[in-house]
This record gives structure tokens, sequence and C-alpha cells, in this order.
């Protein structure tokens, strides 16, 4: 075996498959937050995968930090709704909490 | 040959954490799968030459993100029998990221990818020089966004009463910081 692109691809594809199932499949919010978190990862995979093997420079890995830097903002401002969530329903179920406020 | 055994090691530690990740029942289980998923990527990263990258995702996605995501999940705990599992959706999340899946692999098959590995040297410089030129408006708005999102983490978080609700700004915090200076 010659590991190359296509390995990484697929490494990739598995977990954003993965990640997908979590974000359909898990009702408490922080449990769907960790599918996205892994869909990012997988994102993130192929960038660089792509950088390193097609493009032979490093604008696929800038995007790939730029991917990093939002998905902890995305994280700090979920987690901070869920916290929300939790105060006013006493639950981080997905679907229970259809309103913000009370 | 010993390349191939650390991509499959790599690809390993990335992938079956994940599983668990996506099928423990109990989050706080799911949260360190994540953390050992987080570490085989950064390790897939670092496989690929991109250290920058590993980097980053080592201080941020371990040090910050998964550290949110832990405290999140032990405070909001819900008793075991109260916590549903959501089993009837399994099938039907299951057939459709099979589907997704299968997409995907037909697409990485039948492409004839002729890339070769380009050659691995550091990446920081290189980085560093296209954040500052070409991609500077970019940087820009990104740091808005994490003010954005600093801002409005902080707000969500506050609360009427006067106990509780303080826990979730320092630690966002911290891991904007690390980003703005990286």
């Amino acid at each position: 075996m010659n590991v190359g692109l296509p390995h990484f691809l697929t490494v990739g594809a598995i977990l954003f498959a993965l990640g997908l199932f979590a974000v359909m499949s898990r009702r408490n919010a922080v449990g769907i937050l960790m599918g996205v978190e892994l869909m990012l990862n997988a994102s993130n995979i192929n960038f660089v995968a792509f950088s390193r093997y097609v493009e032979h420079a490093v604008d696929g890995q800038i995007m790939a930090a730029f991917v990093i830097v939002l998905a902890a903002a995305e994280a700090a401002v979920a987690l901070a709704i869920v916290l929300a969530m939790y105060r006013n329903f006493g639950t981080a179920n997905a679907d229970v909490a259809q309103r913000l406020k009370r | 040959m010993t390349g191939d055994l650390i991509f499959i090691l790599l690809a390993l530690l990335t992938l079956v954490p994940a599983v668990w990740v996506v099928l423990s029942r109990n989050l706080v289980h799911a949260g360190f799968g994540l953390l050992f998923t987080l570490f085989g990527a950064a390790g897939l990263y670092a496989y690929m030459g991109a250290d920058f990258i590993a980097v980053t995702q080592l201080m941020v996605y371990i040090g910050g993100v998964l550290v949110l995501v832990l405290f999140t999940v032990m405070m909001t705990h819900v008793p075991r029998s109260r916590q549903n599992h959501g089993l009837d959706r399994y099938v039907p999340a299951a057939v459709f990221a099979l589907l997704v899946f299968g997409v995907l692999y037909k697409t990485i098959t039948a492409v004839p990818w002729h890339g070769a590995a380009g050659p691995a040297e550091p990446t920081v410089a290189k980085i560093g020089v296209g954040i500052m030129t070409d991609y500077i408006f970019p940087f820009e708005y990104v740091s808005l966004v994490l003010l954005a999102a600093m801002i409005g983490a902080a707000l969500l978080t506050r609360e009427s009463r006067p106990t509780g609700g303080e826990e979730d700004a320092p630690a966002e915090e911290t891991s904007s910081d690390q980003e703005v200076t990286s």
C-alpha cells in the first residue's frame, strides 16, 4: 500500500458520515455539536490532504486554520445557547427546546 | 513500510473513537472519545506535513473546544432515566449517513487522482505570509467573528439571578485569545 490522497479522503468521508449520523440521531444538543465537530474535522482533513497532494501550496492549510477558528467560535456560541436552554427548560434535549425564552 | 503503518494507526486512532463518540450513551464518554479523535486528526495533519495546523488543532480543539464541550456536558447533566437515546432515529440516520458516504466514496474512487506528495517542509512562515497578504481580509473578518462570538457567548450565559452563569465566558475567552495570537 502506498499512502496517497484517496486514503486521506476516505478517512475524511468516514468521519463525515459518522458526524452526520451523530447530528441526525442524537437528541442531546451537545451530542449534536460533537457530530458537527466531527464533520468539520473531516472537512479539515480534506483541505489539508488536497493542499499536500494536489496544490503543493499552503492555501488549503490557511483555509483549514479558518475552519478551526470558526469551529471554536461556533462551539462557544452554541454551548452558551445550550447553557441558556438548560437554565430555561431544565434539559439539553434539542427536541424540547423550540424557544430561547420562556 | 513504517509510513503506511503509522498512517493506519493514525486513521484507526481517528475513526475508532469517532464511532464511540457517535454511539456512546454517556455523553462524557463521547467527549473523551472526541479527545482521541481530535488527537488522531492532529496526527494525520502532522503526517501530511501540516505542522501549523496540527499544533493549532491541539491548542484550539483539544485545549479549548473540547474543554468547553466537557464542561457543558457536565453542567447540563440529566439523570439517565430522563435521557432518551433516539433509538427510533438510528435507522433513518444510518441510511442517510451511509448514502452520503457511498456518494463520497464513489467520487473518491472514480476520480483518477494523480497528485504526488509535495516536499514536506515547515509551513508556518508560508501560512503567516499568506495570512498577511492574500488572506488579510478573511483574517480581519475572522477576528470580527471571534469578537462577536465572545460578546454573544457572554450575553447568552448572563442571567438575571446573581448565582452561576459565569462559567462559560472565561474559557471561551481563552480559546479565542489563542486563535487571535496564532
